[in-house]
């Protein structure tokens, strides 16, 4: 503080203040707090709003529990309320994301940082970088062609001989979900790449090449030496890519299944065809609430401390 | 406690073989041909950029050779990664893993080989007695200090009982005192284990005192390989007489030699001094060291040289002093502070003299012309 007013004046100084406090005040915290306040009153038409109904309730949150449906986990039947079920399947597919955002980018960051020479690494980054400069929409919607019944991916395959009949991708074959899994991959593997690629660099190579020295092969020296330098960065991409992935709209609206629900898709369908904010702010906050747990849980588990990730 | 340091027998010799090793157009190391015996203490002495440190990890596996072979205990190594070669490699900046307690980075080699946990720790333990740090099994690297990290790189090298050491300047980073300590400490270790030690430095005073023999280098070429009483007593060319040691140098016309000693004619008179046999034909400068100039009131029967003292430098065993002599031609001599010798004064008009015993004419450096 005291730097920053030899540096800047105190006019400077304060303007830069409360320009922060207004940004995490008015346009972070006050939002969520009017979200949270919210949820907890009922959707009432205007007439009866400051009425008697109008007082604290849980009912917004106890509507997740509501309309259980038969559905089937990894084959098991389950009755689960078809909210739950959407929520959990989220969840689940957004950890699978994470996951193979994990298993494209660690090869990649490890290649760039420690393998290819400095020399290439700008025009690599560029080539890495050109098609985010296309916008997530556009991106979905290029998927969603490569995907279909006709397009070019089932073209390729059928002419590479591999399949003989066209693969319905939107529908899935794993899962209802593929198509999803696939594109939120595709969007965010960048997210996990660029704090891989950061905390490989900042590896001493003599380590690397210690461990060689000392008879290691490669598979061992990743596990004992990289891996564990890079985890910080691992860390946060995971974070990252699977809280993207989890709140992602756009892409399960453009790519996904009529079978496959994604969660944000049932809070939109609260604030905007049931026009029902309440209910829509209270699933809004159990989903928040929930991710944030199952992120400490992945951390607790993978024993990554929060300073870790804001390195 | 089953640790090689009893039997010496399994240390190998290493030998290069003509090799060369370019980088681009760059040739970094130049027909090196080197033969080191098992259990021998030998270094690579020369400035930055020499090829030491090229040698070195063409011996460790990093880097490949360009041309000419390199075998280990006999055995050519021509393609084989650095975890198949019986070479440990202790670094510059040491590169202990951070993240593992001292324990887990000494038993890293064991890991990798398999070997039960219990056993690891223990052999761990035996190392850092062997290495004088008992008790630092837990700790983190970040907790030691210089000197106890070095001993636990050497830990860590040991424990993979290889049969060469390779280092890579590893006292460079610590402080004169504990670099004196480590170089008894290191030369000790060696003598324990039997294993042969490449070890490479840019300090003279390094190599000639923990070695067995030495390998100076300049520009990629050794140019002189003996033990270090040789290189510094009997230099094979300039560079080497100027890169272990001060020297004296005269220009001039060289005769022709008899008996091993032949005259050199230049600005500052005529002197004699030792020739090499080999060096007929070559252009040769007089290299005499300070410590065997002399310097007397009157002018000595040969050799010698009329200065007017400069500059007088006391450094505890002895005086060094400096002068000019014709032409602006700088001198230095080093009289033993015996209490007897007497020691000039600065403005005093003095001789330096040398026997021709103790003077050397030799050639420029062996470069690629």
């Amino acid at each position: 503080m005291q730097d920053l007013l030899r540096r800047y004046g105190t006019g400077l100084t304060t303007l830069f203040c409360l320009l922060v406090a207004f940004w995490i005040l008015v346009l972070v915290i006050l939002p969520n707090f009017s979200m949270l306040f919210e949820s907890f009153f009922p959707y009432l038409p205007v007439a009866e709003l400051g009425g008697p109904k109008d007082v604290f309730t849980l009912q917004n949150y106890e509507k997740i529990l509501a309309n259980p449906i038969q559905t089937s986990w990894f084959g098991l039947p389950i009755t689960l309320p078809i909210h739950v079920s959407t929520f959990v399947d989220t969840v689940f597919f957004s950890a699978l994301v994470t996951l193979m955002t994990l298993i494209l980018a660690y090869p990649l960051a490890y290649f760039l940082a420690k393998i290819a020479s400095p020399r290439s690494i700008p025009t690599l980054l560029l080539l890495l970088f050109i098609p985010m400069w296309v916008s997530e929409a556009l991106r979905a919607f290029a998927w969603y062609i490569i995907l279909t019944f006709n397009g070019p991916l089932n073209a390729l395959l059928k002419a590479l001989g591999i399949i003989d009949q066209g693969i319905r991708w939107q529908n899935g074959v794993f899962s209802s979900y593929d198509a999803i899994v696939i594109v939120l991959t595709y969007c965010y593997v960048l997210f996990m790449l660029f704090p891989i690629y950061t905390s490989i660099t900042s590896l001493d190579t003599n380590q690397i090449e210690a461990a060689e020295d000392l008879g290691s092969p490669w598979w061992r020296t990743h596990l004992r030496v990289v891996i564990p330098h890079a985890k910080p960065g691992i860390a946060s991409g995971c974070v990252m890519v699977f809280m993207l992935s989890a709140g992602s709209l756009l892409v399960p609206t453009v790519v996904g299944s009529t079978k496959a629900n994604w969660f944000p898709q049932t809070i939109y369908a609260w604030f905007n065809d049931a026009l029902d904010w309440n209910t829509g702010a209270a699933y809004s906050m159990i989903f928040l609430l929930v991710s944030i747990i199952f992120v400490i849980l992945a951390m607790r588990v993978f024993r990554v401390k929060l300073s870790d990730i804001a390195k | 406690m089953n640790f090689r340091g009893t039997t010496p027998t399994m240390s190998a010799g290493i030998d290069l073989e003509n090799v060369c090793c370019d980088f681009g157009t760059f040739r970094a190391v130049d027909n090196a041909t080197v033969s080191i015996k098992p259990g021998e203490f030998f270094s690579f002495l020369g400035p930055s950029g020499c090829g030491k440190t090229t040698i070195l990890r063409m011996v460790s596996g990093f880097i490949e050779p360009t041309e000419g072979a390199i075998r280990i205990g006999g055995k050519d190594v021509k393609g084989t990664r650095p975890n198949q070669r019986p070479t440990a490699l202790i670094f510059q900046n040491l590169a202990l893993f951070p993240l593992m307690p001292i324990w887990e980075n000494i038993a890293f080699g064991l890991e990798v080989r398999g070997i039960d946990k219990a056993t690891r720790r223990k052999k761990a333990e035996d190392l850092l007695k062997l290495v004088d740090l008992p008790g630092a099994a837990d700790k983190m690297v970040s907790q030691l200090s210089g000197g106890q990290k070095q001993r636990v790189a050497i830990a860590r090298a040991l424990a993979v009982e290889p049969s060469v050491m390779l280092l890579d300047e590893p006292l460079s980073a610590l402080d004169l005192k504990l670099r004196q300590h480590m170089r008894a400490e290191l030369r000790a270790i060696q003598k324990r284990t039997g294993v042969t030690f490449i070890y490479i430095t840019h300090d003279q005073g390094e190599a000639l005192a923990m070695s067995d023999r030495v390998g100076v280098m300049s520009q990629g070429r050794i140019q002189q390989i003996a033990a270090p009483r040789d290189i510094y007593d009997n230099p094979v060319n300039g560079f080497v007489a100027s890169f272990v040691g001060e020297n004296n140098i005269f220009e001039g016309d060289v005769g022709p030699a008899s008996g091993g000693i032949a005259a050199l004619t230049g600005p500052h008179g005529a002197f004699r001094a030792r020739v090499l046999p080999d060096a007929a034909g070559k252009a040769l400068k007089l290299y005499v060291r300070p410590e065997h100039t002399v310097l007397t009131r009157a002018k000595a029967a040969e050799n010698s040289v009329q200065m007017e003292v400069t500059e007088v430098a006391f450094e505890g065993a002895f005086i060094s002093v400096h002068g000019q002599a014709a032409g602006g031609k700088r001198l230095s001599a080093e009289v033993k502070n015996d209490g007897v010798t007497p020691v000039p004064q600065v403005g005093e008009t003095v001789f330096a003299s040398f026997d021709a015993a103790r003077a050397l004419l030799l050639p420029d450096a062996n470069v690629r012309g």
